[in-house]
């Protein structure tokens, strides 16, 4: 790893792999994550803390849910869409889901085009992501628009449970936002990238390291999807 | 791997992730679809959720790829929400039931 030349106690390259490499890599006076950039390091610890909010936030949504005596509004139903004259459940959160698949896709091979120095197309598909970004935080404007109109709010809705309104704000609400922050972050790492500021630097860490967050905001909707709009 | 600079894999790998993602997310969207219900549907989501977990988290996210020792700090930690779960599952037991028993009418 010639990149891996940050100075450092421990710096030296990694030994062994598996259990025996662990032990070693987590002895006294080394660097713990050999091979890894510091900044893709403190990238997981804050996806790690994300994790315990997001999961805060399920856990609280299966207590108001287990523990309500009204029964829970049908999901299916309430976010069913009409569409050429037949109503389709679901229909506008499967199409989220493919479409933030998608963007997790083209920033993986962001990525790969970035390690490879292929500016032009890295800058590309950090901005194609970006889009399919901001298209699913505008889709999620319009199911929230959608229920609003038809009365959901956070203290009650004509469906069922009024927790249902205040958990489905919350969530997704957090996760909209996480969104919308990674499409900006997105669009500052594609001006980086076509800026050439990494080829400066000499590594493409910074492409892998957005990819991490944006992959991660893919990672949550996998759960909310699962657990919010399925159950 | 050591020769090359950060994580580099072959597209192809990312592709075929991207598809089995897509037909993953299309086996989610038909449990509803379909209209499974109870234990069959549960599980199912349950299951269709884990798989697209862990092949974002291990290919996307190169966790695979990683040193074991960052591997164990980033994913072993989440586990405990586990016992967060088991806790909270019980606690609401007892809500519903004491609901139940004092606030229903009729």
């Amino acid at each position: 790893m010639a990149n891996d030349s940050a100075p450092g106690p421990g710096a030296a390259a990694a030994t062994a792999d598996g259990m025996t490499g662990m032990v070693s890599d987590w002895s006294s006076d080394q660097r713990a994550f050999k091979k890894v950039h510091w900044g893709k390091a403190f990238m997981w610890i804050f996806l790690l803390s994300d994790t315990f909010i997001f999961g805060s936030f399920l856990v609280s949504y299966m207590t108001v849910r287990m523990s309500t005596t009204v029964p829970w509004p049908n999901a299916s139903e309430v976010f069913a869409l009409t569409l050429f004259g037949q109503s389709i459940p679901l229909i506008l959160i499967a199409i989220m889901t493919f479409i933030l698949i998608s963007s997790s896709g083209t920033m993986a091979m962001a990525v790969n085009f970035g390690y490879a120095r292929n500016r032009k197309v890295c800058a590309t598909l950090i901005i194609l992501t970006a889009i399919l970004g901001a298209s699913f935080v505008g889709m999620q404007a319009f199911e929230w628009t959608k229920l609003i109109h038809e009365g959901v709010r956070p203290w009650g809705n004509p469906f069922g449970a009024a927790q249902f309104g205040s958990t489905f704000f919350m969530i997704t609400g957090f996760h909209g936002f996480h969104v919308s922050i990674g499409v900006i972050y997105l669009v500052i790492v594609a001006i980086k990238v076509l800026r050439g500021d990494f080829d400066r630097k000499g590594r493409y860490d910074g492409v892998e390291i957005a990819g991490l967050y944006w992959h991660f905001v893919d990672l949550v909707w996998v759960f909310i999807f699962a657990f919010f709009y399925l159950w | 791997m050591a020769s090359v600079e950060g994580q580099q894999h072959p597209i192809g790998t990312y592709l075929i992730i991207w598809f089995l993602l897509f037909v993953l997310s299309a086996f989610s969207y038909m449990v509803d679809y379909a209209g499974f219900q109870g234990m069959l549907r549960w599980s199912l989501i349950l299951i269709f959720m884990m798989l697209k977990a862990g092949l974002i988290v291990a290919v996307f996210m190169h966790m695979r790829w990683e040193r074991l020792a960052i591997r164990c700090a980033i994913l072993v930690p989440p586990l405990v929400l586990l016992v967060l779960v088991a806790l909270m599952a019980i606690e609401s037991e007892y809500t519903f039931l004491t609901r139940g028993t004092f606030f229903t009418t009729g």
